[in-house]
């Protein structure tokens, strides 16, 4: 129960983040991505922000030997960069410039019952199941 | 940008770096939400913490469109488009292991080559995408 609700706690300031950063208003995400017309930097603040605050926290986390509820911690196993990272994040793109949801706040806008969220998060659970059964006959 | 929105990016900012924060200290793992959600219904030991994380997100979306309709906006495309873009997300996060928070946020934090290059990557399509496509505004 307690990771869950840990958690759940966590989740909420995410998406109040988010939220009081805009970036729950697709337009103005495609503001940020539209370089060449009237470009909106509020997205770089919103990285800046979460940046400057988890930096410096990881650092110190990582001298710890684990974390408050779990054995361990579990950071990203995987190094080099491949094709598959590089074309994942050019797909991930196209659908981003598209539609200004990124996972985050389309997840959150779904609280909304905003029918745009609903059938974009629709939409992302098959691309993740279809990718991953594609993995799985592969053997991956 | 008006100076409002600045300040609200920033301090909005924070608020998720805090949080990715927590989940670090606390959980011991990653917050990136593109993979906490393609995997909070397999087996295993981390599923309270991913069934938690983003059931704490829908519900405080639910909250805060109750309390402030206007922070949300509608769909900048019809539904096909939004429903290609979603799917175009779901393929690109799961091959390429992670989005704007897992390799943005944590990825850049950490100075992880991996992560530098995806975001990289995924800001040229997007801009280029934005490009081509219109902005829809």
């Amino acid at each position: 129960m307690k990771p869950f609700v840990a958690a759940a706690l966590a989740g909420a300031v995410f998406a109040i983040g988010l939220v009081v950063s805009g970036m729950t208003v697709p337009a103005k995400v495609i503001g940020f991505l539209d370089v060449g017309g009237a470009w909106d930097p509020t997205l770089a603040l919103v990285m800046l922000g979460a940046i400057a605050v988890y930096a410096p926290i990881a650092r110190i986390v990582q001298r710890r030997e684990r974390p408050v509820l779990s054995e361990r911690f579990h950071w990203p196993t995987q190094r080099g960069i491949d094709a598959r990272l590089l074309a994942g994040a050019a797909i991930f793109g196209v659908g981003w410039g598209l539609s200004g949801y990124c996972p985050g706040p389309a997840l959150t806008s779904i609280g909304s019952g905003a029918t745009s969220a609903l059938v974009f998060v629709a939409a992302m659970i098959a691309g993740i199941a279809i990718t991953r059964a594609v993995d799985r006959s592969d053997g991956r | 940008m008006t100076e409002i929105a600045a300040i609200r990016g920033l301090c909005g900012g924070a608020l998720i770096g805090l949080a990715a924060a927590v989940v670090l200290v606390v959980h011991g793992r990653i917050a990136g939400v593109s993979g906490i959600f393609g995997r909070a219904l397999d087996g295993g030991e981390g599923q309270p913490f991913r069934q938690g994380f983003v059931a704490g997100m829908v519900i405080t979306g639910a909250i805060a469109a109750a309390v402030a309709p206007s922070a949300f906006g509608g769909g900048v495309r019809g539904l096909p488009g939004l429903a290609l873009a979603g799917l175009l997300v779901g393929i690109g996060t799961t091959l390429g292991n992670g989005c704007t928070s897992g390799h943005g946020v944590c990825g850049i934090s950490r100075l992880s080559p991996r992560s530098i290059a995806a975001v990289a990557t995924f800001m040229l399509t997007a801009a280029l995408t934005v490009a081509i496509a219109g902005a829809h505004r």
